[in-house]
């Protein structure tokens, strides 16, 4: 039992203690709303990275839970079906890589083919299972001969995205150079000839369309369509 | 039936509440009671804070895809108002939701390490010993029923509220956790029923906050000034369930 006290109590100091909470008010005063909130979800990205686990695999699914290809959503930010030449189209990687130059998508298939059920999910909330196949992006950036320790890939796109992503998840076994989707090379909407696909990200983050990969140790100015809009950079699962 | 006082637990409020008495005017004495140490009223605070900017957020981003089936075709669920939204855009609240969950979830821990460090749970968690309680307090706020006597510093409907806030502070910790995370931990999916349930979680655990924080206010509100000064400086004056 605590021992009695026989004076008034300090409520007035007690109640001062709590001013420090004022400071949560600086988040609503926009000058400094932007450079907290934008500190909150650099925060939240650089935990996301350090609980990354390169060689942890996301949920695989059946053929059962795989939704139908007409209700696989299409999403796109400009046009669905950028102006492409298909058949002059070849990947073109720069930067720390000992074979730079141009990939064309037969030297991409010739790599180990993965097929994955994998879920895909939005930003916006919702999700659906898709059936995809690919090479593995990490067998291609050894096949161009990529610096191992090199942190970030950057790509850009026929419709003029562009992301990036860490060495971490670019190493990650499921993610892929995706060239097929539902057994069938990817249609124009989801991507032709080439995309990202990565089940431990958002879908913002798998970019469609691919013109150009560079391996690199700064990340470009353009980091990330949306991200540099406001959207997490990292945008990890 | 009545426990009697030895086979009852620690639960009488002097084992918890520290006492003050002072001589008052008139000679009079003045009787207080510490009811909430700081790590209490800094976690109620920054949880009340935080909680409503989890809350208008949320709705904003739920707004993005308000719906809790496929996105093909897609069948709204509701449309929340933008007037009880913040953030403007999909990616603003983002911003002001992965901000604050580090707030709101700092401030659970620093409140649950301090209930269970000091035993302080005892005064607010709501057991089964409670549970006969509730009906004569329901009877007496909402029904005209007659006032129980208060031995407490909490009634048995007050611990039921407040252990129910704990639980909904949990489901949305949990389940933001396995939105935000699902495929590093999909095992915490697979706990809450699989991912096509866990935004209906998350969106749950909203709705009870919701029916929780009017009610919260009106009791203050009504019979509660003295609580709520009490949980700004954490002394409760004349407690009823000190004697004088």
């Amino acid at each position: 039992m605590p021992p009695p006290i026989v004076r008034p109590p300090r409520t007035r100091r007690e109640l001062l203690k709590l001013a420090p909470l004022l400071a949560v008010g600086a988040a609503a005063y926009p000058p400094w709303r932007d450079r907290i909130l934008g500190g909150g979800v650099r925060f939240s990205d650089w935990a996301s990275a350090r609980t990354f686990r390169s060689t942890h695999l996301a949920p695989t699914y059946g053929a059962a839970d795989v939704v139908p290809f007409e209700r696989f959503p299409y999403n796109y930010y400009d046009v669905l079906e950028p102006n492409i030449d298909f058949a002059g189209w070849s990947l073109k990687v720069d930067g720390l890589v000992s074979r730079p130059g141009t990939y064309g998508l037969e030297q991409i298939r010739r790599l180990p083919k993965i097929s994955q059920n994998t879920r895909h999910v939005c930003v916006e909330g919702w999700d659906a299972i898709g059936s995809f196949a690919g090479a593995r992006l990490g067998d291609f950036l050894d096949l161009a001969g990529a610096d191992p320790q090199a942190r970030y890939i950057a790509v850009t796109c026929a419709d003029n995205y562009y992301e990036s992503i860490d060495r971490a998840t670019a190493r990650q076994p499921q993610t892929l150079l995706c060239y097929e989707m539902y057994g069938k090379p990817l249609d124009r909407g989801h991507g032709a000839p080439l995309r990202l696909q990565m089940p431990t990200t958002l879908g913002y983050k798998q970019a469609k369309y691919l013109m150009t990969l560079s391996v690199v140790n700064e990340l470009p100015a353009e980091r990330s369509y949306w991200g540099d809009q406001g959207y997490s950079w990292y945008g990890g699962l | 039936m009545k426990p009697n006082a030895a086979a009852r637990p620690a639960t009488s409020p002097a084992d918890v509440v520290a006492v003050a008495r002072w001589p008052g005017n008139g000679g009079a004495t003045e009787v207080a009671a510490y009811e909430h140490p700081l790590y209490v009223r800094v976690a109620h605070w920054l949880t009340a804070i935080t909680l409503v900017i989890m809350a208008a957020s949320g709705l904003r981003i739920f707004l993005a895809f308000p719906s809790f089936g496929d996105k093909l075709p897609q069948q709204d669920f509701w449309h929340p108002p933008d007037a009880i939204t913040i953030g403007g855009w999909l990616g603003g609240a983002l911003q002001w939701h992965f901000t604050f969950m580090w707030l709101f979830a700092g401030s659970a821990l620093v409140y649950l390490v301090g209930q269970l460090g000091s035993g302080r749970y005892r005064m607010v968690l709501f057991v089964p010993r409670d549970i006969p309680g509730v009906w004569p307090m329901v009877r007496h706020y909402f029904l005209r029923g007659p006032k129980p006597p208060a031995d407490q510093p909490y009634n048995p409907l007050q611990k039921l509220a407040y252990t129910t806030t704990i639980l909904l502070g949990a489901l949305s910790l949990v389940s933001g956790v396995a939105l935000y995370k699902s495929a590093q931990l999909p095992w915490l999916v697979a706990m809450l029923g699989g991912y096509g349930l866990v935004r209906g979680w998350h969106f749950f655990a909203l709705c009870g906050f919701a029916a929780f924080i009017p009610g919260h206010l009106v009791m203050v509100a009504i019979h509660g000034w003295r609580n709520f000064t009490a949980m700004l400086t954490g002394w409760k004056r004349d407690p009823e369930y000190v004697k004088r």
